[in-house]
C-alpha cells in the first residue's frame, strides 16, 4: 500500500485517537464541557440483556381493522337505503366476514346497485345470487382499499404506541415496525414491565353508548337479545374487599361518541373519598355532540365503555354543554394515570396481540456485563501471553495489533451506534481468538520463507504477500457467514454478528497493515539481521 | 517455540478413510440420539412458551416453587437449578394471554413465597406463531450461508473446492446437533448463532488448507494431487493447530467464567471449532479427492 513507515504510523495513530475519542464518553462520565460541544458523547449502547429492558413484538390485527371499516360503512349504506326507501334486509355476519344484503325484488336491488356505485367507491360485491326471486348481495371491501386500511392501521399503530411510550417516560425507547403488521417495541431499564405492557397493548377504545331500559335485562341474559341491544359488563371494585365483580347491564348497540371526539384526558382527585378519576375534554365537534346527546338524553343513563367493558353508566341529570366529561370508577392511581395516557394518545385503529415478551431485570444484566468483562479480559491476557511465548517479538508485535483491533473495534461499535449485547462479548471473546489467526497465517508464511534461507526483508516480504490472499478469501468467507447471522438474528444474536463482523473487518487491518509497519521498521530503520519469531 | 515441527510428513490422505467412516457413526450416533430423544428439544424460542428466571432471598426447594406454578395453572412446568438460589422455570404456555401472563406469575409467586423473597430476573414469552417464524429463519439463515459460501468458494476457487468445504460445513453443523442432542441442551436462537460462527470458523480453516492446496497445485504441475493435498496440510498444520489452540483458549475461558446465559452458547462452539478443524483437514479435502477421481481437472497429471 503506502511506501512510507510515517505516513502508515500516521494512519493508525489518527484511527485509534478517533476510536479513543468515541469511546471517552463511554468511560467517563466527568467529561469538559468544551468536549461535550464538539466532539462525540455517545455512549456505547447496550443491548437489553445488559442492561435490561423489555423487549416486545406486537401484531396488529389488520384484518379487524378492514372489518371495522366495513362495519362503519355498511351502516352508513343501510341508514342511507333506509333513507331512499329502498326495501332490504340485512344477515347475520357469515364466516366469510362480508356484509350480506337481501332484496325482495329487481326494483329494490337495482336502486341499491345505483346508490352502492355511486356512492360508495371503497365497497363491492363479493357475490351476488338470486335466490327464489330474492336478490342476495355480499359486500366486502375493495382488496387495493383494504390493503391501504391494512397499512394505515399499522401505521396509526405505531404513532400510538409510540406516543403512549412517550408520554410513559422512558428513554430511548425504540418503535419499529417489521415486516407488514408486526410492531417491536424495545424499552430499556423499563421499571414495572406488566404495567407497560398493559398500556401499550390495550387498543383504548372509548364508546359512549345508552342503556336500553325499555327491554328486559333478564330476558337478555336469557338469550333473547333485542335487536339493537347487546349485553356488556360493568367491571366494579368492591373497595373494601378489593375483589371486583361484573354487573351485565343491556346497552343500544349505536355508538353515540367515541375516544376521536376528545382534546384531552387528565387525572384528577375526587373530594370525597380521595379517589382519582379521570376527567375528559371534548373538542369543538365532541362538545357539540355531547351537548346534543345529553340533552336529547336526559334522565337516562348513558354508559362509557373502554374497550368493550362498561367503566360506568351515570344518569344524565341534565344537559352537559361545557364539552366535559368524567370517568369515575374505582381506579388506583397508576390506572387512572395510565387510562388518562392513552386516551390522551388515542385508540389503536385495531387490537394488538403480543408475539413475543423478553424481560430482562436490571441486577441480571449487571451480573452479565460483569461476567463478560471478566472472561473477555482473562481470555485476552491468556492470548497475549500464548503469543508471546510462542512467537517472542513477533508475538509481541500482534499482541500490539490485537489490543489495537479491540480499541478500533469498540470504536467503530460506538460510532456506528451498533448495540453490544451479551453473545456480543462472546463474539468479541472469539474476535480475539480469530484476530490472532492472521498474524499466526503471516508469521508461519514468515518462519516457511526464513527455512528456504531468505533474508529477514524477502521473507516478511514474501510471507505478508502469501498470506494476505489467504487471510482475504478465509474472512471473506466468515463475513459471509456473519452476515447472514446478521440478517436472520434479532436482538442479542444480531448483536452477535455485529461484532463478529466489525471484529473481522478490523482485524484484517490491524494484523495485515499496523504490524506490517513495525516489521519494515526494524528491517528498513534498525536494520536487524535476524527476525525473533 | 514450535509446537509441531516445521516439517511435518503424516500422511493424511490414508487416515481420510478412516476418519470418513468415525464421522459417519457420529453423525449416526447423532440421529439415532435425535429420535431417542423426540426430536430437538427446541427451546421457547422455537416451540414456543415461557421461561422464567427468578432468583431467590434463601435457599427454595424446588418442589415449592412447583407447587406455586402448579397453583397457578402451569400443570408441566420444568424447574432448572440455574446458579445459587437461582431457578428457570419454563412451561409450554405462550399466547393465550400474554398480557395477562406476567402480573399472573407476579401475584402467584407473592402469595407463596412473600413480596420480597424473590427477584423475577428474566420473562421470554415466545407465541407459537413467532417461534415457527423464528425456525424457518433459522434453517433459512443456515441453508443461504452455505448457498453464499458455495458461490464464493466456488468463484474463487474451483467447484468441487466449494462442495468440499461445503460438506465439511454440513458435516460440522450435524456433529454439533449430535452432540447438543447427547447432551439433551436446548436448541434456541444462541445455539443457531453459535452453529452460524462455527459454520464462519470452519469454512475459515478450510480456506487455508484449499489455498495452500491451489498455491501447490500450480507450482508443483506434475505432482498427483494426493500427494499436493498431504503437502498441503503438512504445510499448514502448525498454523491449524495454533489457531484451534487461541480460539479453544477463549472458549474455554467463556465457558467457565462467562456465565450460564451463554453456557451453552459457548458449548455449541468448542464442539464445533473442534469438528471445524477436524473437517478442514479430514473432511473438505477427501471430497475435493473423491471429485478429482470421479471427473480429472483439465490438467494433465500423473496418477
Amino acid at each position: 500500500m503506502f511506501k512510507s513507515i510515517r505516513i502508515r504510523a500516521a494512519v493508525t495513530i489518527v484511527l485509534c485517537l478517533a476510536a479513543l475519542v468515541y469511546l471517552a464518553p463511554s468511560l467517563t462520565s466527568d467529561l469538559p464541557d468544551t468536549w461535550k460541544k464538539y466532539l462525540p458523547t455517545d455512549r456505547i449502547h447496550l443491548g437489553l440483556d445488559l442492561q435490561g429492558g423489555m423487549h416486545l413484538v406486537l401484531e396488529v390485527e389488520t384484518a379487524k381493522a378492514v372489518e371495522s371499516t366495513l362495519d362503519r360503512t355498511a351502516n352508513d349504506l343501510k341508514e342511507n337505503l333506509m333513507e331512499n326507501r329502498v326495501r332490504f334486509k340485512i344477515h347475520e355476519r357469515t364466516q366469510d366476514r362480508n356484509v350480506t344484503f337481501e332484496f325482495p325484488d329487481a326494483a329494490s336491488r337495482d336502486a341499491f346497485d345505483k346508490i352502492l356505485h355511486n356512492q360508495y367507491p371503497d365497497l363491492e360485491a363479493a357475490s351476488s345470487e338470486m335466490v327464489e326471486g330474492k336478490g342476495l348481495v355480499s359486500l366486502k371491501i375493495k382488496d387495493k382499499r383494504a390493503a391501504e386500511i391494512k397499512k394505515m392501521a399499522v401505521e396509526q399503530s405505531l404513532e400510538t404506541i409510540r406516543n403512549r411510550v412517550d408520554q410513559f417516560g422512558i428513554s430511548e425507547p425504540e418503535i419499529i415496525p417489521q415486516g407488514t403488521d408486526r410492531i417491536i417495541v424495545q424499552l430499556p431499564g423499563v421499571k414495572d414491565p406488566a404495567r407497560a405492557k398493559n398500556l401499550i397493548g390495550r387498543t383504548a377504545m372509548l364508546e359512549f353508548k345508552l342503556v336500553d331500559e325499555d327491554h328486559s335485562l333478564e330476558e337478555a341474559l336469557k338469550g333473547n337479545v333485542p335487536e339493537g341491544s347487546a349485553v356488556a359488563y360493568e367491571s366494579r371494585m368492591d373497595r373494601d374487599s378489593g375483589r371486583r365483580s361484573e354487573i351485565p347491564l343491556l346497552l343500544k348497540s349505536r355508538t353515540l361518541m367515541t375516544g376521536d371526539a376528545l382534546e384531552s384526558a387528565k387525572v384528577q382527585i375526587g373530594d370525597r373519598f380521595g379517589q382519582p378519576h379521570v376527567s375528559l375534554k371534548f373538542n369543538a365537534q365532541g362538545s357539540k355532540d355531547f351537548d346534543r346527546i345529553t340533552a336529547e338524553n336526559v334522565k337516562k343513563r348513558l354508559a362509557i365503555i373502554l374497550d368493550g367493558v362498561i367503566h360506568s353508566a351515570p344518569v344524565i341529570q341534565e344537559r352537559i354543554s361545557g364539552g366535559q366529561a368524567q370517568i369515575t370508577g374505582s381506579f388506583t392511581m397508576e390506572e387512572a394515570t395510565d387510562l388518562a395516557i392513552v386516551l390522551r394518545a388515542g385508540a389503536l385503529p385495531a387490537p394488538v396481540d403480543i408475539l413475543e415478551e423478553r424481560t430482562v431485570g436490571p441486577s441480571l444484566g449487571q451480573d452479565s456485563i460483569d461476567k463478560g468483562t471478566w472472561a473477555s479480559i482473562i481470555s485476552g491476557i491468556l492470548v497475549i501471553l500464548f503469543m508471546i511465548f510462542y512467537y517472542r517479538m513477533s508475538g509481541i508485535v500482534a499482541d500490539v495489533a490485537l489490543v489495537m483491533n479491540m480499541l478500533l473495534l469498540f470504536g467503530v461499535m460506538v460510532a456506528f451506534k451498533a448495540t453490544l449485547t451479551l453473545p456480543g462479548i462472546a463474539g468479541i471473546a472469539l474476535t480475539i481468538g480469530m484476530a490472532v489467526d492472521a498474524n499466526v497465517l503471516i508469521n508461519e508464511r514468515i518462519r516457511e520463507e526464513l527455512r528456504l534461507g531468505k533474508t529477514p526483508r524477502a521473507a516478511i516480504e514474501a510471507g505478508y504477500t502469501k498470506a494476505f490472499l489467504t487471510i482475504f478469501d478465509s474472512n471473506v468467507t466468515t463475513l459471509v457467514a456473519a452476515l447472514f447471522l446478521f440478517g436472520f438474528g434479532t436482538g442479542p444474536v444480531k448483536g452477535f454478528a455485529v461484532t463478529l463482523t466489525i471484529g473481522i473487518v478490523v482485524s484484517m487491518f490491524t494484523a495485515i497493515f499496523v504490524t506490517r509497519i513495525f516489521f519494515d521498521h526494524f528491517i528498513w530503520n534498525r536494520k536487524i539481521e535476524r527476525i525473533s519469531i | 517455540m514450535e509446537i509441531i515441527k516445521a516439517d511435518t510428513h503424516f500422511d493424511f490422505v490414508r487416515m481420510m478413510k478412516p476418519n470418513l467412516i468415525m464421522s459417519l457413526a457420529v453423525i449416526i450416533i447423532g440421529i439415532a440420539s435425535l429420535i431417542w430423544h423426540g426430536g430437538p428439544n427446541y427451546g421457547i424460542d422455537f416451540a414456543g412458551g415461557t421461561l422464567i428466571q427468578i432468583k431467590f432471598q434463601n435457599e427454595t426447594h424446588t418442589d415449592k416453587i412447583r407447587a406455586a406454578f402448579k397453583s397457578l395453572g402451569f400443570e408441566d412446568s420444568i424447574i432448572q437449578d440455574y446458579g445459587p438460589k437461582e431457578v428457570i422455570v419454563r412451561t409450554a404456555e405462550s399466547g393465550t394471554d400474554a398480557k395477562g401472563l406476567t402480573s399472573r406469575v407476579e401475584e402467584g409467586l407473592s402469595a407463596a413465597f412473600g413480596k420480597g423473597a424473590y427477584e423475577v430476573r428474566r420473562i421470554e414469552i415466545v407465541g407459537p406463531k413467532v417461534g415457527k417464524d423464528l425456525t424457518r429463519k433459522a434453517i433459512l439463515a443456515i441453508i443461504f450461508s452455505w448457498i453464499g459460501i458455495l458461490i464464493y468458494v466456488g468463484v474463487r476457487f474451483e467447484f468441487r473446492y466449494a462442495l468440499g468445504g461445503i460438506i465439511a460445513l454440513i458435516h460440522d453443523v450435524l456433529v454439533a446437533i449430535t452432540f447438543l442432542s447427547l447432551f439433551n441442551k436446548e436448541f434456541d436462537l444462541n445455539i443457531v448463532a453459535a452453529l452460524l460462527t462455527i459454520i464462519g470458523y470452519s469454512i475459515n480453516d478450510t480456506i487455508v488448507i484449499f489455498d495452500r492446496i491451489r498455491e501447490n497445485v500450480r507450482k508443483n504441475i506434475r505432482q498427483s494431487l494426493v500427494e499436493v493435498i498431504n503437502a498441503s496440510v503438512n504445510q499448514t498444520l502448525s498454523r491449524t493447530i495454533l489457531t484451534v489452540l487461541t480460539v479453544l483458549i477463549v472458549l474455554i475461558v467463556l465457558f467457565i467464567f462467562g456465565g450460564p446465559v451463554i453456557h451453552d452458547l459457548t458449548f455449541t462452539l468448542l464442539v464445533g471449532t473442534i469438528t471445524g478443524c477436524y473437517s478442514s483437514i479430514f473432511i473438505a479435502s477427501p471430497i475435493v479427492l473423491l471429485f478429482e477421481k470421479i471427473k480429472p481437472s483439465g490438467l494433465k497429471r500423473k496418477k
